[in-house]
């Protein structure tokens, strides 16, 4: 067996696996964010109070009504995206027009009330949610020990935000909101409901934060914190990747678990740094980011 | 003017003695801890429902001594902890601050209390260096420090036959201690430290250090952690069938709230010690029941137990000094009267400031052992008083010379 940098290679695959599983997460999170400030421009602080959400619905789900993980995959993002809607309609859509702070302030403002509530009525410890029973278990690569749950984060992840970039560059629909965003009046004219349009995106943007959490409550903590510990990492990302750039917000993603992952073996203590090192050093050379176009 | 300043000062100062004189019998107690983070649930508000409790029963032994109760919020960081500390001794008249978890923080505000003459009563905090090198004349370490747990879990492990290790450590003061005294139990006891990885405090992802943990080929993985933290690992190592693989895990600081938010399906089997359970006995399951009546449908955990505990021995002291504000001659006074309640039993406070009372090692139970949704533990063994804590002369604390 050879070594890199003195680590066994067979140790660092595993490792790079494992960053990638992460990275996971980081895409699907910067992912609802860059769509919403690509279509919005509203930086939605909110959203990993929506991403906690998620996950909570998932376990609420399963509590009260006995509703297993994989319907809870597809119907927690559809409860908590109305949730969105009605943030967007009621709050949300008087501020398009003013400086992008006040979106941020409200955002932020909601995030701790909805993280207060729950932290209220749940506690901080968490709750607990099993790996569901067809994905319990794993497969031995050889070289690690890989879950079949977290294969099917990989798997989930992958399609869910290349399908989103696909409709969002490649369709018509997408262009008609690219366009809605460029010219709202112009694309009025040629009869398209663009304040609908932007609702819809909203709710789908904070759906995915949703789908997130789903995916996330069998392995991490249900807590009500659980999104404030990873919306700074998710915003570095979106930082690093160009803010409103829907494909560089996705390969920013898996590339900085896949960095942080590789810290988390070289200089552990770091781990939890290392992105915020990458993002100062990428502002410094790039400062619209590695994929902006501005 | 300068006169003015003069005239204002003087009255200020004859206000501050009058109020003082006036106030003689008025204590003032601050709760301080983890309101909204990751330690919230085993101290936070449960930690200021049970000194409120202490303070009801007081009541009952001296009525005369009037009891405020303020709380605050350090957010698991040093610099907040030691100037909300600062104004309260400072400027709010607090006599007292009890429970501080997060020993990083706890270190920081045990020193502030060194300086002002008050008194400090750790409930939350971990480090057994607020009894070793760091000890000072104006702090109680109540509950359980590193050294114990480090003593019970970890001897217990290697006596089953856990004798390699490797540690997942929470990278501040608090997981570096009981790194430490955990392996020198290891050692005393026979066992090898294979090594460590230090993790920063609220990772969310430990998979990566687990699989670090499961290449070293140790027997035991000692998660030198707490809270939210210890939850993760534990539910990542399940599912990296760390312990089908024939490793095992120890967690070496396990509350019952961690416990019950993993779930007995994922907690089963785990070895933990704890000072005080709400189900071991009459006077625990009594207490709790007072205690839930404020907090709802909650466990308490030994943390707010030793709170309510070190309160009630605390205003003994006082009601028998008939004063609070010379700090250390109320610690003084605390060492020297026996403790005794009915959550930990009849016990002492060391020159170090270390309490002593017993130390129970429990078995997380099968969901098919379990009654009700609290009913987790099961008792392994009893570690009586004189062998839970670290002996006086082990410590290096500059009080025991002299």
């Amino acid at each position: 067996m050879f070594e890199i940098f003195g680590i066994p290679s067979q140790a660092l695959f595993g490792q790079l696996l494992i960053g990638l599983i992460n990275g996971s997460f980081y895409a699907l999170l910067s992912l609802g964010l860059a769509v919403i400030f690509g279509m919005l421009n509203i930086i939605n602080f909110a959203h990993g109070a929506q991403y906690m959400l998620g996950a909570f619905a998932a376990y609420l789900l399963l509590q009260l009504t006995g509703i297993g993980y994989w319907p809870a995959l597809i119907l927690a993002p559809i409860i908590v995206g109305i949730i969105g809607i009605v943030i967007e309609r009621t709050m949300l859509q008087w501020l398009y027009k003013l400086d992008h702070l006040y979106g941020l302030l409200l955002t932020f403002g909601l995030a701790l009330v909805i993280e207060g509530v729950f932290r209220n009525y749940y506690g901080s410890s968490g709750q607990p949610y099993q790996v569901p029973s067809s994905l319990a278990g794993g497969h031995n690569l050889g070289f690690m020990f890989l879950p079949n749950y977290r294969a099917w984060v990989i798997v989930a992840s992958l399609i869910v935000c290349f399908g989103t970039w696909f409709v969002i560059e490649k369709t018509r629909l997408g262009s008609y909101l690219r366009a809605a965003t460029e010219n709202p009046t112009l694309v009025r004219a040629f009869g398209i409901n663009v304040p609908r349009m932007i609702t819809l995106t909203y709710g789908f943007g904070v759906a995915l934060a949703a789908f997130a959490g789903v995916m996330a409550a069998p392995i991490y903590n249900v807590s009500p914190q659980m999104g404030s510990d990873i919306i700074i990492v998710v915003f570095a990302v979106v930082v690093i990747g160009g803010m409103g750039s829907i494909m560089g917000a996705i390969l920013t993603g898996f590339s900085l678990g896949i960095a942080e992952g590789l810290t988390k073996v070289f200089f552990p203590e770091a781990s939890s740094t290392v992105i915020f090192v990458i993002m100062a050093i990428v502002l410094l050379t790039r400062p619209a980011g590695l994929f902006g176009r501005g | 003017m300068r006169k003015v300043i003069g005239a204002v000062a003087a009255a200020a100062v004859a206000l501050g003695l009058g109020t003082a004189a006036h106030a003689q019998q008025t204590v003032k107690i601050g709760v301080l801890n983890d309101m909204s983070g990751l330690y919230a649930d085993l101290a936070g508000r449960g930690s200021v429902a049970a000194a409120k409790l202490a303070v009801e029963d007081f009541a009952k032994i001296d009525p005369n001594l009037k009891v405020e109760i303020v709380s605050g919020d350090h957010q698991n960081k040093p610099d907040i902890g030691s100037s909300i500390a600062t104004k309260w001794f400072d400027n709010e008249g607090v006599d007292m601050i009890v429970d501080v978890p997060t020993s990083s923080v706890a270190l920081a505000v045990s020193q502030v209390a060194a300086n002002k003459n008050k008194v400090f009563i750790g409930s939350g905090p971990a480090s057994s260096d607020l009894t070793g090198s760091k000890c000072n004349a104006n702090t109680v370490h109540w509950t359980y420090d590193t050294w114990m747990l480090a003593n019970g879990t970890g001897k217990a492990v290697v006596k089953t036959g856990g004798d390699t290790w490797f540690f997942i450590t929470a990278d501040y003061a608090f997981g570096h201690a009981l790194e430490r005294d955990t392996s020198e139990v290891v050692k005393a006891n026979g066992g090898k430290v294979l090594g460590a990885v230090r993790a920063p405090l609220n990772t969310s992802d430990f998979s990566s250090f687990l699989l670090q943990a499961q290449s070293s080929k140790a027997k035991v993985i000692g998660l030198a952690n707490a809270g939210g933290d210890t939850i993760n690992s534990i539910k990542q190592a399940a599912e990296f069938g760390i312990v089908k693989g024939g490793q095992s895990l120890a967690g070496l600081l396990i509350f019952s709230t961690d416990v019950v938010a993993l779930g007995l399906p994922t907690a089963q089997g785990l070895v933990l010690t704890e000072t005080w359970y709400w189900d071991l006995n009459d006077n625990n399951r009594a207490w709790t029941k007072r205690w839930q009546k404020e907090m709802g449908n909650k466990v308490p955990t030994m943390v707010q137990a030793g709170v309510y505990s070190g309160v009630l021995h605390y205003l003994k002291a006082v009601s028998a000094l008939k004063q609070s504000k010379d700090g250390k001659a109320v610690v003084d006074k605390m060492k020297e009267l026996p403790t005794d309640d009915t959550l930990f039993g009849k016990g002492s406070i060391r020159v170090d400031g270390r309490k002593i009372h017993p130390a129970y090692l429990f078995e997380v139970k099968k969901p098919s052992e379990s009654k009700s949704a609290f009913d987790i533990y099961k008792l392994r063994a009893t570690i009586p008083a004189d062998e839970a804590f670290r002996p006086l002369k082990d410590g290096g604390c500059p009080l025991v010379k002299s």
